[in-house]
């Protein structure tokens, strides 16, 4: 089987040719780089996305953050059910971890902006 | 912040950035979404990530920041008149500036839609805002008129947030907004991307109630028949952006109508000696990376500027670069022969989706460059980097030529 | 029940300079609007023009208080700092056999009173006016045409009523009017029922049936929509002067003007409607706006519309503003049918009506009345010398929110806290213009919210852009 799709890797968003067997990405072209290869193996296999939202602060507006690496697709609203039930202590810094655990899924939630 | 970074490098220890907001970064802080940074950083990281690296380097250059000051105007013997809470009014006297104010977006009545002008209606970047920033959902039921990024992040965001994108519609035949976004933001939660439609009419008196989407056609013209209302308290506008050079204007810049910001030449230097312009106030881009190395390179002009006072290498020898046939426009418009660098980074967007074609930059009738392109789209900025020894001393024509 | 003189019924600019001519008096005032600001309906979009006078029939009340409003305008402009320009205005014709249609205009300008006026021709006009088309044949020249912030002269004319003792009850909407056995009249509202001596009715485009609360049936307004366009300030050098085409039966016709703050306004159409309550634009409305205002005026710079808004004019069915005392209820006062010429007119409506108001009740001159009316210090129209010392004075001057009108939160927190504040966003737009200037409050809204939210200690969410 052919799958188009296209490749989110970073904004040139390449049209990938994905030939699908038993599930598995076997061959893979219109990528520019390894990006696209992965991308295409991962969308086929279990499709992953990163997460990026806010949390509720202590006594302030809301602090950015974001899943440091991709979670599986079918968890998103999971992790952000997760990342709205966490208040975060402030002052925080980027990259400081707010949840360890998101949903289950292994992957920490970290803070993406310095908020004193 | 790019450009007094590349600034100081380059041997000015006098800076100041000005900035009106009460931190730096811009736009960016309200871009809590990934996809930044993978050109300049290697690495994908959120708006304010990729702004919190730029703060680190200002700081650790020790480069001065005043934020919460606006600039009233410029004059073009270079004084700035700035306010601020803090200091009052001044008059800053600068050897050189960059001006890097960005844009701001197309409102409503720019885009002429009729109906009632209820509670409800913003433009994305100011939901965005309200949303990233203060914490505010403005609404539950939402329509998308547009196509752009921020119009596609924002579907994303507002059903993360648990609300219910009903649709978003693009007058143009083909998306405002880079492809990746249709996946990730769109096609990921099911909202429907309807091409060539808008929206016809918006009804509720206090709060929006519907509008009415239509199917438009080549002409942008509503298709009569094709009307259908949609319920919803929240409409967000994503029509594009428009470089903000009200200042430029005070300083007696020259813009070009076809992007909305100044004229420049190769080193980024307007048609008034001493003024720079970079980023979303020069032509509104895509992608930041972008911007952050235009804006170094503005940076770095106007160190040399400086260091020269005001005074060239060379002689000059200026061409001119023109759009041809299906380009809207290049970023510079001149090249200064004897005084560029040894390339030039030509940044267009063009007029339609074009398959299977190239770029062919010509000089004097003959293709001096020829670039294939699987597709070219206008939402998506073109780049084409102009050795210095390909050139003569011709003008430029950049157009889109057959297939090669 | 605190029993009032006079109960004003209606908050526009007719309702409002009724209120601040009345409380030069010693007598109790208060008006009364369903709305929770005033000048929330025909007031707020119109044309924007103090028109010379010559358009109106000789002998008219439209004549009559037009010119004589007009004429008010200087004094009432510096008294009350209300920004007023006259930037003269000319009807423009096409066409020889349309020249005994500007002598007409010449005829009744001069009946009416109105000074100056001139016959041009094309040519002249053009010199004049270099932005006109090339087949305009001849045109009427009035200089005392003038262009006026309407909001702020509603809000100025409430503000200083409401110093000099009138009170103002809004979100209050009218319901039913009795007159008692006791002579009074009894207005019944949302918020319960007021007394008054006197009920002055100048409910717009709802004249007609406050009338019909208190008396017989004997005229109706219609709602004439009017949509307008307005552009960015960068292309207010389109004309200087107020354009007219000669007039019809529904009214001037779509003008083409610089306004008060250097913006071009095109406009309006003329549409009877049902629903008093319609302020929706539509798309051939906007249309035939664009291509009416170019029959006059050349290069309209339409890519740099900013807004595009529409208006209710109040039309009577009489042909002339209805201001009288009732036959049968004594002490109801109908103001009604305040279409144009009614901007220009209302300050000499309402000395008009302050007579009237003086057959019932007697009237006496306050001693400490205040004629002034001090608006929020502009910053933009400030040289560099005043603009330092005020911000120095008051730092909150020196914090730009609304950057494409240049307004400072210090304008914002004023345009809140004084008497008739405003509560939301629209009510802060027309007081210090934050939000009406080329990104539409794109910007500024999140912070002008913030600041709303926090002066008036409600939740951001709260803060409603209008009523």
């Amino acid at each position: 089987m052919t799958r188009n799709m296209t490749c989110i890797g970073c904004p040139m968003g390449c049209d990938l040719i994905v030939e699908v067997e038993n599930g598995v990405a076997v061959s893979v072209t219109g990528n520019s780089c390894g990006i696209g290869k992965k991308y295409a193996e991962t969308e086929v296999a279990a499709p992953t996305r990163m997460v990026t939202s806010t949390a509720p602060s202590d006594g302030g507006g809301p602090v950015p953050v974001r899943t440091r690496v991709a979670v599986p697709k079918d968890k998103i609203f999971d992790v952000v059910a997760d990342i709205k039930a966490t208040v975060v202590k402030r002052p925080v810094a980027i990259g400081d971890v707010v949840i360890e655990d998101a949903a289950g899924t292994g992957v920490p939630v970290i803070a993406t902006k310095a908020v004193e | 912040m790019a450009a007094a970074i590349e600034a100081k490098k380059n041997g000015i220890d006098d800076i100041v950035i000005l900035e009106r907001d009460v931190q730096l970064g811009g736009i960016l802080n309200q871009c809590i979404h990934n996809g930044f940074g993978l050109h300049t950083f290697k690495e994908e990281l959120t708006g304010p990530e990729y702004a919190g690296r730029f703060m680190a380097e200002v700081k650790r250059l020790e480069i001065p920041v005043e934020t919460g000051c606006m600039v009233l105007s410029i004059s073009p013997e270079r004084e700035i008149t700035v306010v601020s809470r803090a200091q009052g009014l001044r008059v800053i006297k600068a050897d050189a500036i960059v001006l890097a104010m960005g844009c701001r977006e197309r409102p409503r009545g720019a885009l002429n839609i009729p109906g009632t002008r209820p509670q409800g209606i913003y433009t994305a970047g100011t939901a965005q805002k309200m949303v990233n920033c203060e914490g505010y959902m403005p609404g539950r039921e939402v329509v998308i008129l547009g196509s752009g990024d921020i119009g596609l992040i924002m579907a994303r965001r507002m059903t993360l947030e648990g609300a219910h994108v009903k649709v978003v519609a693009e007058l143009m035949p083909y998306s405002g907004g880079l492809k990746r976004n249709i996946v990730q933001c769109l096609d990921d939660y099911g909202i429907p991307l309807k091409l060539s439609h808008t929206v016809v009419d918006i009804r509720g008196k206090r709060r929006l109630e519907g509008v009415t989407i239509a199917q438009v056609d080549a002409r942008g013209v509503p298709v009569p028949g094709t009307e259908e209302d949609y319920a919803c308290d929240t409409l967000l506008l994503s029509c594009g952006l428009i470089p903000e050079n009200e200042l430029s204007l005070t300083a007696g810049v020259s813009i070009n109508r076809a992007t909305n910001g100044p004229f420049v030449d190769d080193a980024l230097e307007t048609d008034v000696p001493g003024v720079f312009a970079c980023g979303n106030v020069l032509h509104v881009h895509d992608l930041v990376d972008f911007v952050s190395e235009e804006a170094g390179r503005a940076g770095r002009s106007a160190a040399a500027y400086i260091r020269r006072q005001g005074q060239k290498a060379n002689a000059p020898k200026v061409i001119r670069v023109q759009p041809g046939d299906g380009v809207r426009y290049t970023v510079p418009s001149t090249i200064d022969l004897n005084n560029m660098d040894g390339e030039v980074h030509l940044r267009f967007r063009v007029r339609d989706v074009y398959k299977g074609r190239s770029i062919r930059v010509l000089a004097g009738g003959e293709a001096i460059v020829t670039k294939k392109r699987k597709i070219m789209v206008p939402s998506e900025m073109e780049d084409v980097v102009l050795k210095r020894d390909a050139l003569k001393d011709c003008d430029l024509t950049v157009e889109i030529g057959g297939g090669v | 029940m605190k029993i009032y003189d006079t109960i004003i019924v209606g908050a526009g600019v007719t309702g409002c300079c009724v209120a601040r001519e009345l409380s030069r008096y010693e007598q109790s005032v208060l008006v009364l609007d369903r709305e929770s600001d005033v000048c929330e309906g025909t007031s707020k979009a119109n044309s924007a023009i103090i028109h010379a006078g010559f358009d109106a029939v000789p002998g008219s009340l439209k004549a009559k208080l037009n010119v004589e409003g007009n004429a008010m305008m200087d004094a009432l402009s510096e008294q009350l700092d209300i920004p007023f320009r006259r930037n003269g205005a000319l009807v423009v014709c096409w066409r020889e056999e349309e020249l005994p249609v500007l002598r007409e205009l010449m005829e009744r300008g001069e009946c009416n009173g109105v000074p100056g006026m001139k016959l041009l021709t094309g040519d002249e006009a053009r010199e004049m006016e270099p932005g006109l088309q090339g087949d305009v044949y001849a045109a009427v020249y009035a200089p005392t045409s003038g262009v006026v912030c309407p909001f702020e002269m509603t809000i100025a004319f409430a503000e200083n009523a409401c110093v000099n003792g009138a009170q103002f009850s809004l979100s209050t909407e009218v319901q039913g009017i009795e007159k008692g056995a006791d002579g009074l009249l009894y207005v019944q509202t949302g918020r319960g029922e007021f007394a008054a001596r006197c009920v002055v009715n100048c409910a717009g485009v709802y004249a007609d049936k406050v009338h019909d609360m208190a008396c017989e049936h004997d005229f109706s307004i219609t709602a004439r929509k009017g949509e307008y366009m307005l552009l960015d300030r960068n292309a207010g050098q389109t004309v200087q002067r107020t354009i007219f085409q000669i007039p019809s039966a529904m009214g001037k016709g779509v003008l083409v003007t610089q306004t008060v703050h250097g913006n071009l306004l095109v406009g309006p159409t003329a549409t009877d409607i049902e629903d008093k309550e319609d302020l929706a634009t539509t798309r051939p409305k906007l249309e035939e706006v664009k291509r009416v205002a170019t029959l006059s005026v050349k290069d309209i710079p339409f890519n740099q519309v900013i807004t595009s808004f529409a208006g209710l004019r109040a039309t009577g069915d009489t042909g002339d503003f209805i201001i009288r005392q009732d036959d049968k209820v004594r002490g109801f006062i109908d103001v009604a049918g305040i279409e144009s010429p009614g901007l220009s007119s209302a300050p000499a409506i309402a000395r008009y009506v302050a007579r009237l108001v003086g057959e019932v009740l007697p009237l006496t001159e306050k001693a400490d009345f205040n004629p002034i009316r001090k608006g929020i210090p502009k910053l933009n129209q400030m040289d560099m010398e005043q603009r330092r010392r005020l911000i120095e004075q008051r730092p909150d001057y020196g914090q730009i929110i609304c950057r494409c009108e240049t307004i400072s939160e210090g304008e914002i927190l004023d345009s809140i806290r004084r008497p008739l504040g405003a509560t939301t966003l629209d009510g802060v737009k027309r007081r210090v213009r934050a939000g009406m200037g080329r990104c539409q409050a794109g910007f500024c809204s999140p912070r002008v919210i913030e600041i709303l939210a926090r002066e008036q200690s409600i939740a951001y969410g709260d803060v409603k852009k209008n009523g």
